[in-house]
């Protein structure tokens, strides 16, 4: 399975997670959808897919639990027949960071997702670089942007 | 449910038991000493309980009933019911191990 990242500190715990959770498809993205890195994804629409719609669901979520007057919900799950989606944000210096995974009901479970999610989410915060604002990307350079992030992650 | 726990932390050597659901890795009931990660338990006796079942079918030789795995310093065992729920008990090395399979074998019968 490929694993690959345009934010270089984000490789290793999501090549960890991938390996001990055994999910099928992971994206780490900001709540605005820009994928830091991926794993398992072969095509570049699915992935511009699935950050947009995981950024549109963390954002809806968010919403709701503010018309509810509640703190935003931690992590959503989705099963299905053969497949689970697990949605979830955490914060680490930076901002904050939004991971989608997908696994199979045959290999993995949501309490093994779980578990290993919160050892990512420690070793991202680790991880990630200190004291460095993230770059904006403004929306006249977005379309470069986003072809040079789909680049490094499909390896071209 | 947590009388069938009861019964089987009354067991002196059993340091912790729980109820998982086999299909998410979940607990559902627990009582475990301090310093027993329970959801980490749950989580990978599960995905234990997965691959034990379908190696079994691989060889053709049924379900598993009961499951015993012996470490340094102590002992998981498990009791999968036939309601996809897997009976937990974590105990010490030296615990009797037949008391203790017993307890939950009644408790999977418990909560079937």
């Amino acid at each position: 399975m490929t694993t690959r990242a345009v934010e270089n500190w984000t490789l290793q715990p999501l090549t960890d997670f991938v390996r001990e959770a055994s999910v099928r498809l992971v994206l780490l993205m900001t709540p605005a959808g820009q994928v830091l890195a991926q794993s398992g994804f072969s095509r570049a629409v699915d992935v511009m897919s699935a950050a947009a719609l995981g950024a549109a669901i963390v954002a809806s979520t968010g919403e709701l639990a503010k018309q509810l007057r509640q703190a935003p919900f931690a992590a959503l799950n989705h099963q299905g027949h053969r497949h689970g989606i697990f949605l979830s944000t955490f914060p680490i210096e930076r901002g904050t960071i939004v991971v989608l995974a997908v696994y199979d009901l045959d290999v993995s479970s949501l309490g093994l997702v779980q578990l290993f999610y919160e050892q990512l989410a420690t070793d991202l915060k680790a991880a990630s670089p200190k004291g460095r604002v993230p770059k904006q990307v403004l929306a006249a350079d977005f379309e470069r942007e986003l072809s040079e992030s789909l680049n490094t992650l499909f390896g071209r | 449910m947590n009388n069938a726990l009861d019964l089987i932390t009354r067991v002196r050597g059993v340091r912790g038991a729980m109820l998982v659901s086999a299909e998410d890795g979940l607990v559902i009931a627990e009582q475990l000493m301090e310093g027993i990660k329970g959801s980490a338990v749950a989580a990978l006796a599960a995905s234990l309980a997965g691959r034990l079942r379908r190696a079994m079918e691989a060889a053709g030789i049924g379900t598993s009933v009961f499951w015993h795995l012996q470490a340094d310093q102590g002992t998981l065992l498990v009791v999968p019911a036939a309601s996809g729920i897997l009976v937990v008990a974590v105990a010490e090395a030296d615990v009797n191990i037949g008391l203790v399979r017993l307890e939950l074998l009644r408790a999977g019968e418990a909560v079937a």
